[in-house]
């Protein structure tokens, strides 16, 4: 057993609680010490695990005997149910038994909530996994070198990349953030720091555009811009540029209201604070109020950028796809990542399937690698620095602590 | 009208040994005499503070005492065009800032505010700006322009008595200091413009006593330069820093009112309300 040293450091407050002979622990004392054994009344111990392994080992021969070799059997679903619910039966009883019917409840309870999360993680493991194994034998160093340049279908799936696709998709997205930026902080610094009466009507006309399918997005440009200007205008027919437009309109609505958020987080005293000092409002908003959400907004491009980089739907209509790069947003089809995937899982041969799964692995590598870039800027940068330094400062001012601590 | 306090400050032109850094669009130079006529306060229908009528000297400290809810906070607000800022806000009344109304028509809220300087109750500094940057802030909002700049920081964190503190990390973050170097640090922000007067909204309640003394320190140290308004719930604090008081009180559902207004001595030893005695004595509010 570990001895009382060791449990004062790894938890000091059991071994005060189990300090039982009235001594005050951290106390030096000179006379042997005697055995104390801290407790973790919540921790599993080894027989608990063996307890729930026999119970679900039980619980499944049990099942087992019932529903396939007495009867016809209930199909997978009703064996697991059938299963899942003897097991909570089991733990019950056996805890109830040992521990009393307050430690079986907290064990079924427990049993459950476990239970629901794993069965929560299974789609999402499988999908990812599913990507993983049917994309990853066809991804190789030239996918992202080459595009579709002399690839026939009875090649194999690692013949030519998709280079293009990557190219399209920086680009097209690139651009949708260079349109959606602006227009999102702005719309948020209208909805936050102004006093019109018009914010509301803005506000659902926002929540309404996040909900917008986005076919229709493409649709729209299609329709409004593609359609009736291509002959005339070259620069209004199929090209990255009018996909970036689509993209931006899916953008919009994400940056705008997680800015929203940001701003409205910034404290009301230090807007007072540079109004104060004789600054007009648009000032405070562009050196105090953005200048302090700073993170946040880098946050809300990201997750702008992670809603946009994955939609097909709006580059059905506007980029169209094509199979060798093309760099110029502004001319011609292009090709981009979800595009990629959508041509070639459609396609017949197994190749070209796989090809797709592929471009789905880069894709999917390229959301998480954004959502990952979010929450690392998205983290307490200041906070962390700061209490570094609240640790160097503290025993030279003996002052209170800076930075939220001090109030409320 | 009474001017409500008989002895002259002394002004010391040179504090702190130098003359104030060279501002160029700034507000003029030296401290400005603000005077409340008539002034009443709404928010919404609710009639909040009736004529005050009120002198605050140039140069002078001047405190508001008086319990919660009578209206101290939004009288100083008012001194700035901070209170129009709250939306149900109304006013009327006048504010003559060196016998100027800066409620007429055609004077700039934010000219006002930069001659007016404020600081709250809570320590607000920029988080997002280091030490320096939050001193100089006030130029970049206020569009003042500045040849000497790190004198003006300089010169600003010592009359806010915190220059010795900080002098070797002016670049770290003006959050990471502690909330009394942050308080002394938003009086060094609202200083560096030179403003006429300062308005300080319960600077020090957020703050532990060796904090405030410090804070007080300061004010002390301004008098003369600056005139300064404070709110303040602490009477021995109003004790200490003021040269002139005046009591404001609300009888439930009532606007608040000026009850007294006086020389500190006169308004703490023989007020002539009972009120004001029963207030200073600590036997109410």
């Amino acid at each position: 057993m570990t001895s009382v040293r060791d449990a004062t450091s790894v938890d000091p407050g059991h071994a005060a609680a189990s300090d039982t002979n009235g001594t005050v622990s951290g106390v030096t004392r000179t006379g042997p010490r005697p055995e104390r054994v801290p407790v973790r009344p919540r921790e599993l111990t080894g027989t608990d695990i063996v307890t729930i392994i026999g119970c679900f080992a039980s619980a499944l021969s049990l099942s087992w005997l019932v529903f396939t070799v007495l009867t016809g059997g209930i199909g997978w679903l009703g064996f697991g149910l059938a299963t899942f619910v003897v097991f909570l039966v089991l733990v019950f009883v056996v805890t109830a038994e040992t521990m009393g019917v307050t430690a079986a409840t907290d064990r079924v309870a427990t049993a459950v909530v476990v239970s629901a999360a794993v069965l929560l993680l299974v789609p999402l493991v499988w999908l990812v996994g599913y990507v993983i194994v049917k994309g990853l034998p066809g991804l190789t160093a030239h996918f992202f070198f080459e595009d579709q340049r002399g690839v026939t279908p009875i090649l194999p799936s690692t013949a030519g990349g998709g280079s293009h696709a990557i190219v399209g998709t920086l680009q097209q997205v690139g651009l949708a953030l260079v349109w959606a930026l602006p227009l999102g902080v702005l719309a948020a610094v209208f909805l936050n720091e102004s006093r019109s009466r018009w914010r509301r009507p803005v506000r659902i006309f926002v929540d309404a555009m996040s909900g917008l399918p986005s076919v229709i997005a493409g649709l729209f440009i299609f329709a409004v811009l593609i359609l009736p200007y291509a002959k005339q205008i070259k620069v209004f027919s199929y090209n990255g540029f009018m996909a970036s437009l689509a993209l931006a309109m899916m953008m919009l609505p994400t940056i705008t209201r997680t800015v929203e958020v940001v701003l409205r987080l910034v404290p009301d005293g230090l807007r007072e604070a540079s109004l104060a000092m004789g600054s007009s409002r648009a000032r405070t908003v562009w050196s105090v109020v953005l200048p302090t959400a700073r993170t946040g907004i880098t946050t809300a491009v990201v997750l702008g950028v992670a809603r946009a980089v994955g939609e097909t739907a709006p580059l059905l209509f506007t980029a169209f796809g094509a199979d060798l790069m093309n760099s110029n947003p502004f001319n011609g089809p292009q090709e981009s990542l979800p595009l990629f995937v959508y041509r070639n899982i459609r396609k017949p041969d197994p190749s070209a399937i796989s090809r797709g799964f592929t471009g789905a692995l880069v894709l999917m590598m390229l959301v998480i690698g954004l959502f990952a870039l979010a929450r690392y800027i998205g983290r307490d940068r200041s906070g962390r620095k700061n209490k570094r330094r609240r640790k160097e400062l503290l025993p030279t001012l003996g002052d209170q602590p800076s930075i939220g601590s001090e109030h409320s | 009208m009474i001017d409500i306090t008989q002895a002259e400050p002394v002004v010391h032109a040179d504090a702190g040994g130098k003359p104030p850094i060279e501002l160029i669009g700034g507000p003029p130079i030296g401290a400005a005499t603000i005077e409340a006529r008539d002034a009443c306060a709404w928010f919404g229908d609710r009639l909040v503070l009736e004529d005050v009528n009120l002198v605050m000297p140039a140069g002078h400290v001047t405190a508001l005492i008086g319990p919660s809810g009578c209206g101290k906070s939004t009288f100083i607000r008012m001194l700035n065009r901070m209170h129009e800022l709250v939306p149900s806000a109304a006013l009327s009344g006048e504010v003559l800032l060196d016998g100027a109304d800066i409620y007429e028509r055609g004077m700039r809220a934010q000219d006002v505010r930069m001659r007016v300087g404020m600081v709250f109750q809570k320590p607000n500094p920029f988080p997002a700006m280091s030490i320096r940057d939050n001193v100089l802030a006030g130029l970049k909002l206020a569009r003042i322009k500045c040849k000497d700049k790190d004198g003006l920081v300089e010169q600003s964190l010592v009359r806010a008595s915190l220059w010795r503190e900080v002098r070797d990390r002016l670049d770290s973050p003006g959050g990471a200091l502690s909330g009394g170097q942050q308080q002394r640090l938003c009086i060094a922000r609202s200083l560096a413009v030179h403003p006429n007067v300062l308005l300080m909204d319960e600077p020090c309640s957020a703050l532990d006593p060796t904090s405030t003394g410090r804070v007080e320190e300061t004010i002390a140290e301004l008098r003369g330069q600056v005139t300064v308004v404070i709110v303040t719930h602490n009477m021995q604090q109003a004790h200490r820093v003021s040269d002139a008081c005046a009591f404001f009180l609300a009888a439930e559902n009532e606007p608040g009112r000026v009850v007294e207004q006086g020389p500190t001595q006169k308004l703490f030893s023989a007020p002539d309300d009972p009120r004001t005695l029963a207030y200073v004595e600590g036997r109410f509010g």
